[in-house]
């Protein structure tokens, strides 16, 4: 498909990396963005794209999404207005082998829809013992690296870890955990696991990796990135540490945003999430982190088919489809925490951009035209039929949403219409 | 006979008066070794009345029908069984079997199905306070002071006033 | 959210936990059993109740004990009774729980007795026969991992109202390892749902799961000072698996810290009652002396079980 030339007209275009927020036409040429509020010289439209009471912002930036089968979770993406996502490593096999990666991003292309920067693995298997080709999977397309849910248990691996991606200058993600105080647990060590009589994952297991990771990155000079944070204990540490100076950043997964041990109800397994949803005062927390811009919010889209989550909790898989569900939720949490929707929309577009260090994220002119047009008051049922991803397990099925996307392009292509 | 009325017209006799005749029409076939058995609960009170009227010697035996209703699987467990209580051998003892109302007969047999596994008896008897028709099981009553024919939608209730005295009421099912 | 034990009538149609149980159905339940306990005193122990259905017992964890308890239960309601022994068949073909329940679904069951080592496993099955439409097939929770095992804390229950008629002025103290315990989780909930004045968990931290003063109880690491004026006494069975380690250091220590002796035992009221669960490891948590002495009722726990389950049993099918 060809880029064509593009006239966006009557939509309110929110761009948070240029500090837009106004009624601006967007034209799109070459599949750039090619002028902003009045056309360039010359231009003439193929075609023209009414945007009247809708928002035009970048594409969203999702720090981590997992894809079972690439086309259908590309597709989701695209669907949910997502146009650039990070893979962690951790999928069969791991990234730790420059040739998987090539393959991913190979693939990718060709299917054409969400850009997509693969996370290469920290370890050879993510196992913790040896490094894996760090330079060649760099080489090979992969931007950072991680362990995704796996532990270094070993802190002196972990530390020529960081030494050595520091060596060429590449970021470090670690999803904080303490293997040991973890321990088959499968629920935030609270009220709700102890009546339950489910297996506890206590905050410590999260704060104490959080700052063994922020000690040893601040010893390395290693770039660090905290995932999926969960506990406002590790929330606490990460700010300390940024009002230190330290340039570490970190994400919360949308669902830890809204829900807490509590919506675990009897045993819902679509409640089980890694990390766990904690207890209301640590999700409260991670809403006030992701509010003065401590966060970013990622999807952490798990696709679990049905084999995996008709399971007693414990033995179930945690995690959720949610590349969709980003842009609604990051939306409703704005609505209810009174946040701006130019920092809300930051949050899932130009700080992951910036976090990932690629360019993506803004609407300036001469920037890929990667967006989004979406209506904000436009509401959808979500159900398994509704979402295009294998995955259809999410605590929100059923649920009526508001944030409903209408259009999303990719380097100029409309590679999403609804 | 003190006769209450009731908005349909039939009369309702005085309870108590019918225990008295209950027990008259009884007392002749009375055997020194005869014991009563009430079911839960208008034929336990019913039950008490004879052991005083007949003077009996051995204690009344409880019998709550709940275990062997044939309506369980449409009703379910009823909410408050209590306890049967036989306080005697059942084995080749004489019984009278006294429950207030007599009308399908479904209770009678679920009462002689209880009973029967307590042990074998040497005979049963049936005596009820009221006989209202209506059977679907081939049981009728040996002692009976007051048959009378009531319109299904109709429940002859028996039940204690707050002075303790046994009175008739009809409830009205739509 | 509906309890998911309730049909939409509102009446009870599986037993997965005492949590969530109004008082008036837990009172309703012993009331039934004591009926029911009359019925085993009788030369036919047995109530046609339950005559024609089939009763699944589905063991994914072994107990001989307690299957037998609900085999007893079932055989005297009339019904048919199949043993399962699923920890060997089934699950080591690879096929799934739900799978295992299709299958005897299939097989016409009207009611399983689930034993499983996951916590929540029962409710699984609950909410997959809810949206099968077979609301008609009950369940009940013969324990869950740590979570429930609602059946003995009603027999324990039955024990105790037998032994001290209310539960209002009661003291009672559990005791031991309540961290993997699913009877402690019952009988908290059961306790606090009837009433009783206190109900103190006791042990060390170890052993305590996170936030249990969440569920009502007090919280106890001093043993003599927890039994002090207590009412009921209710032993919890340590697994011997979690005697030597990383929760304890070894049983004698534990014998010497919480094992309940003659000695302690005087702390509390004279007429005071001993429970356990069973089975018991003597010298471990509980002193033979104790175990065998006049306070114990470890024994008619065992008898009222059978009554319990026959009233849980016949309630549920009826509904």
């Amino acid at each position: 498909m060809n880029e064509q030339t593009l006239q966006i007209r009557n939509g309110r275009l929110v761009d948070p990396a240029n500090g837009v927020d106004a009624r601006l036409d967007v034209f799109v040429a070459g599949g750039r963005v090619a002028a902003i509020g009045q056309p360039p010289p010359g231009f003439t439209a193929q075609r023209v794209i009414d945007a009247g009471g809708m928002i035009v912002c970048p594409g969203l930036v999702d720090l981590s999404a997992r894809l079972g089968a690439i086309e259908p979770e590309l597709a989701a993406a695209v669907a949910g207005g997502v146009t650039s996502l990070a893979c962690p490593p951790d999928s069969k096999p791991p990234l730790d082998e420059p040739g998987l990666v090539e393959r991913l991003v190979r693939r990718s292309d060709t299917v054409g829809l969400a850009r997509v920067y693969p996370i290469g693995a920290l370890t050879q298997q993510l196992a913790g013992e040896r490094l894996a080709e760090m330079n060649g999977l760099a080489r090979a397309g992969c931007i950072a690296f991680s362990q995704a849910k796996r532990a270094i248990v070993d802190t002196q691996l972990l530390l020529r870890a960081m030494q050595y991606a520091a060596t060429f200058g590449y970021a470090v993600r670690l999803r904080p955990q303490d293997d040991f105080l973890a321990r088959d647990g499968v629920a935030h060590d609270g009220e709700v696991a102890s009546r339950l009589g489910l297996t506890g994952i206590p905050v410590v297991a999260e704060s104490i990796a959080t700052a063994t990771a922020l000690q040893l990155a601040a010893h390395t000079g290693v770039r660090l990135h905290l995932s999926r944070l969960s506990s406002a204990a590790a929330i606490g540490l990460v700010r300390a540490a940024r009002d230190g100076g330290m340039p570490v950043s970190c994400d919360v997964a949308v669902h830890h945003l809204h829900l807490s041990e509590m919506d675990i109800g009897f045993f819902d397994s679509n409640a089980r999430f890694d990390p766990p949803l904690r207890a209301a005062s640590d999700r409260d927390a991670l809403r006030s982190a992701v509010a003065d811009g401590v966060a970013a919010i990622c999807s952490d889209h798990t696709p679990v088919d049905a084999d995996g989550k008709q399971l007693p909790f414990a033995e179930a898989l945690p995690g959720a489809s949610a590349l969709e569900l980003l842009l609604p939720l990051t939306l409703l949490w704005a609505t209810q925490s009174r946040v701006p929707l130019l920092s809300a929309l930051a949050r899932i577009t130009s700080d992951p951009a910036a976090i990932l260090g690629i360019a993506a994220g803004s609407l300036g002119v001469g920037a890929a035209a990667d967006l989004c047009i979406f209506d904000p008051d436009g509401s959808w049922r979500v159900t398994p039929e509704a979402l295009r991803s294998q995955g259809k397990h999410t605590p929100y099925l059923g649920y009526e949403l508001s944030g409903r996307v209408h259009l999303t392009l990719v380097g100029g292509r409309v590679v999403f219409e609804g | 006979m003190n006769a209450q009325k009731t908005p349909h017209g039939v009369a309702l006799p005085d309870a108590e008066a019918l225990c008295v005749q209950l027990a008259d029409l009884i007392r002749p076939h009375l055997q020194p070794e005869t014991v009563v058995v009430g079911i839960h609960s208008g034929g336990a009170w019913v039950a008490q009345r004879l052991y005083t009227l007949l003077g009996l010697d051995a204690e009344i035996g409880l019998i709550d029908v709940s275990f062997h209703r044939d309506d369980y699987r449409a009703r379910g467990l009823h909410p408050r069984v209590k306890p049967s209580s036989i306080p005697f051998d059942v084995e080749g003892r004489r019984l009278i079997l006294v429950d207030d109302v007599l009308y399908t007969g479904r209770t009678t047999r679920a009462a002689i199905n209880e009973l029967f596994d307590y042990g074998r008896p040497a005979r049963i008897q049936l005596a009820v306070l009221a006989d209202r028709g209506s059977r679907q099981l081939p049981i009728c009553a040996d002692f009976c002071p007051w048959r009378v024919d009531l319109d299904p939608s109709s429940e002859l209730v028996l039940s204690l006033d707050d002075s303790g005295r046994l009175q008739w009421s009809l409830d009205e099912h739509a | 959210m509906r309890n998911p034990q309730l049909n939409a009538n509102g009446e009870l149609t599986h037993l997965l936990s005492i949590e969530g149980l109004p008082r008036e159905v837990i009172t309703q339940i012993l009331d039934t059993a004591s009926s029911f306990l009359k019925v085993s005193h009788r030369d036919v122990k047995k109530v046609p109740l339950l005559r024609g259905k089939s009763v699944f017992n589905v063991f994914f964890e072994n107990s001989t004990r307690t299957r037998t308890t609900f085999e007893i239960a079932a055989k005297r309601l009339s019904a048919d009774v199949i043993n399962l022994d699923v920890t060997r068949s089934s699950t080591a073909k690879g096929e799934t729980l739900l799978d295992t329940v299709d299958n005897l679904v299939a097989m016409h069951a009207d009611m399983f007795v689930v034993r499983h080592a996951a916590s929540g496993a029962p409710h699984l099955i609950a909410d997959h026969l809810r949206r099968l439409g077979r609301e008609d097939v009950h369940v009940v929770n013969a324990g869950d991992g740590r979570h429930a095992h609602p059946t003995q804390g009603l027999l324990d229950m039955y024990t105790i109202r037998h032994y001290k008629t209310e539960f209002a002025n009661l003291v009672v103290a559990i005791v031991g390892d309540i961290l993997h315990s699913r009877v402690a989780r019952s009988d908290i909930h059961a306790l606090t749902t009837l009433g009783a004045a206190e109900v103190r968990a006791v042990g060390p931290q170890t052993l305590l799961p996170t936030a249990i003063e969440k569920m009502g109880v007090r919280v106890c690491h001093d043993l003599c000072s927890a039994i002090r004026d207590c009412d009921v006494v209710i032993m919890l069975r340590l697994q011997n698996e979690r005697m030597n380690g990383a929760l304890l250091p070894s049983a004698r220590e534990y014998f010497r810290c919480y094992g309940l002796t003659p000695a302690v035992l005087a702390l509390a009221r004279p007429d005071a009652i001993v429970m356990h669960p069973g089975p018991m490891n003597r010298g471990v948590e509980i002193d033979s002396d104790v175990a065998d002495g006049p306070q114990a009722v470890i024994l008619p726990q065992v008898t009222f079980g059978i009554a319990v389950r026959m009233a849980v049993m016949g309630i549920l099918a009826g509904n």
